[in-house]
């Protein structure tokens, strides 16, 4: 079904190759999960594969061959794919209607749309009828309908490009089940994740990518233990049974940073609690629990509706940005959101940070050999660090992260832990919202887990 | 993150006589409408056209009294005119009704501001009517169906509107973005427009990262792939919507009439 011969490519504007000499055969209906860490190519073999990768945007070399197998097919496109975040896939504005536009695309007739679409939304489990808006779902209800879009149309082979990294471990489960429901026998599967503790059930078959070119290993998936499974952790992949050293605290915590009393942020209320400097508290909950907000609230960002938020000197929402930054320093779950210059060095000097300290930060983060780069070119793993440095220039107590390890791959994910951890063994008090069991397990001292509204 | 939020009202479907017409029929219907209102001075048509139009408007299901509350901007644009006019028409003929001081009111400044805030209310209010009760889906169906626009146009221009409804978040987690970074305008003008040039640059950033990658998810499925496309909800052109095309040419003829009485 899928033939790669010496493939490789190049990105317009890149020196190095993101693949390279992949020799690479799979059959119909296997299962295949893609590995590697960051940077060995998963995610631009898939767009290869999706053949969304057109001949002016780079350079290929050696061949690739998807053979149209099934009688009667058409050409285009017996390939399905989804990727990360579900908000910019979707096309349509009711649920309904944004299954049917890919058979629209594909001419089928009109009288055959609605039953197809009404049996996949039945097949992944679509809860809602046709005419739901897809802006009032939830994540896992988002890419769920992405996946009843793209198996809609029956396609031969489904690609499936971390289609969980976006979402809470509810909606991440309710999209493996509908992968595990809908997905016909005959559909060949290429899935790309870095948790796959979860999806080794689903999958047939183990491709491990080398950075820099090739196929590392080729196994069926029970093999990925043992030494194997100990080396492919060290080279950053995520492998079940290697959980991560726990980072508790050194000593007990320190003064109050911050307190809150009888909170109200929007329409959400909120326990009471107290942060200490050396302390890091995770906050948990469901989607929906208002976790998001109350970071606004606690870093300065957010009015809280009634009740306050105490500091040192009042309420942190009414301080000046200048000496909020040097008090709190708030990292959103999205960097791009945080970016501002044309320079990761310009983004740390913004806000009149000395240049020592810049100089500091980047060699703490390893952004040294960044620091000309734009901030929006940089990858997954980089922009998070760049974000953390950001938020550590003005040399505030206390760090509020949301959602910092969400999509990194287990490398960068240790860094991470470690870095906040050695923050914290240093004095500063650190808040993390998040939905990753492993951090709670890893760093937290204390958890604050909110429930859903009612 | 907190869930989107739609910055606009949209516009939702509604089972009224003309709310539920043929999207493109409304337009042409208000094209013709609102040109003649365009083309006039006359105060008496343009109070005719307003008072069709507001008549008109529970059978698109919005009362004459929701028509003024969402036409709002429209009103508020009305009365700066009237207001500008009276203080800075050079054109102060006619019999003077007020004076004080510099403030001269003719009846000549009172009829040029009365037909130009009329004329502005005779173009916006039928336009409030019309898209308000206009879904954009059925909008982008209608105008391919019915008016040969491109679906490479049409599908593409109202999944970009879809991404519009995202942007009053993004523009609020720019801004607290900023402040976290020690960014804030205090009470200096020049830093806050400083300030606001840079969200809105990387609103701009964000806007075309995210539009990109729909692009690329529409294409995997196959959108503009050069197959003939079919249309899951047809939109059959009705009676009923030569009927509204009628009405809006005669209504325009009757302003055009009125006027040249």
């Amino acid at each position: 079904m899928i033939e790669l011969e010496g493939y490789g490519w190049r990105h317009a504007g890149r020196r190095a190759w993101a693949v390279r000499g992949l020799d690479l055969r799979i059959e119909r209906g296997e299962r295949v999960l893609l590995l590697g860490p960051s940077g060995a190519g998963k995610s631009t073999l898939l767009h290869a594969l999706a053949g969304l990768l057109p001949q002016d945007s780079g350079e290929a070399e050696g061949t690739i061959r998807i053979a149209a197998g099934r009688a009667g097919t058409r050409p285009v496109p017996a390939v399905g794919i989804v990727f990360q975040d579900p908000q910019s896939q979707l096309v349509m504005s009711r649920a309904g209607d944004e299954v049917a536009f890919g058979l629209e695309n594909l001419g089928r007739p009109p009288e055959q749309i609605w039953p197809r679409v009404d049996e996949v939304l039945d097949r992944v489990g679509f809860p809602y009828p046709r005419d739901r808006a897809t802006d009032a779902l939830s994540g896992g209800e988002q890419q769920r309908l992405v996946l009843a879009g793209a198996l809609a149309p029956a396609p031969e082979l489904l690609l499936l490009d971390e289609p969980t990294a976006n979402l809470d471990p509810a909606g991440a489960a309710l999209v493996r089940q509908a992968l595990r429901d809908a997905v016909g026998a005959d559909t060949t599967v290429v899935l790309v994740e870095h948790r796959i503790a979860e999806v080794l059930e689903l999958v047939t078959r183990v491709v491990v990518l080398e950075p820099g070119g090739g196929v590392r290993e080729d196994i069926p998936p029970h093999l990925l233990t043992g030494p194997l499974g100990a080396e492919l952790a060290a080279a950053g992949v995520w492998v079940p049974g290697h959980p991560a050293a726990a980072r508790r605290a050194a000593g007990p915590p320190g003064e109050v940073l911050l307190s809150t009393h009888d909170l109200r942020v929007r329409h959400l209320a909120y326990p009471d609690t107290t942060l200490y400097a050396g302390q890091a508290l995770a906050v948990t909950g469901p989607n929906g629990s208002g976790k998001s907000t109350l970071a606004l609230a606690l870093g300065g960002l957010l009015a809280p509706a009634s009740g306050e938020v105490r500091g040192p000197d009042g309420p942190p929402h009414r301080w000046r940005a200048r000496t909020l930054a040097g008090r709190i320093g708030s990292v959103f779950q999205n960097p791009e959101q945080q970016f501002v210059t044309a320079s990761v060095r310009d983004e740390l000097a913004l806000g009149g940070t000395p240049p020592g300290r810049i100089d500091e930060l980047l060699t703490r983060l390893r952004l040294d050999h960044l620091a000309g780069a734009n901030p929006f070119t940089l990858s997954g793993g980089e922009a998070r660090r760049l974000s953390v440095a950001t938020a550590l220039a003005a040399r505030p107590r206390l760090l509020i992260l949301d959602e910092p390890t969400f999509g990194q791959d287990r490398r960068t994910w240790l860094e991470l832990v470690d870095l906040l951890a050695g923050l914290r063994d240093d004095g500063h008090g650190i808040v993390t919202v998040t939905h990753d069991p492993d951090v709670v397990d890893t760093l937290a001292d204390r958890v604050l887990r909110l429930e859903a509204a009612p | 993150m907190t869930g989107p939020v739609a910055v606009t009202a949209r516009p939702t479907r509604s089972g009224a006589p003309l709310a539920r017409r043929t999207p493109v029929a409304k337009i042409v219907a208000l094209a013709l409408f609102t040109t003649a209102a365009l083309l006039t001075r006359d105060v008496a048509a343009l109070g005719f056209a307003l008072a069709v139009t507001f008549l008109a408007a529970p059978l698109f299901g919005i009362t004459p009294w929701g028509l003024l509350r969402r036409g709002w901007p429209a009103l508020l644009g009305a009365g700066t005119v009237v207001l500008s006019l009276a203080l800075f028409a050079a054109d102060r003929s006619g019999t003077v009704l007020f004076a004080a001081g510099p403030l001269v009111i003719t009846t000549t400044v009172l009829l040029n501001a009365l037909s130009l805030a009329l004329r502005l209310l005779a173009i916006a209010l039928p336009s409030v009517l019309v898209f308000s009760t206009t879904d954009p889906t059925d909008l982008a169906d209608s105008l391919i169906q019915h008016a040969r626009v491109s679906p490479r146009f049409a599908i593409g221009a109202l999944a970009a509107f879809r991404l519009v409804g995202l942007l009053g978040d993004e523009w609020q987690m720019i801004a607290m973005a900023r402040r976290a970074r020690g960014i804030d305008a205090g009470r200096n003008p020049l830093r806050w427009l400083r300030l606001f040039a840079s969200t809105a640059f990387g609103l701009l950033v964000g806007a075309i990262r995210r539009g990109t990658r729909l692009a690329v998810a529409m294409d995997a499925r196959g959108f503009d792939a050069g197959l003939p496309r079919t249309v899951a909800r047809p939109m059959p052109w009705q009676a009923a919507d030569w009927l509204l095309v009628a009405a809006g040419a005669a209504l325009a003829a009757a302003i055009q009439l009125i006027a040249h009485r």
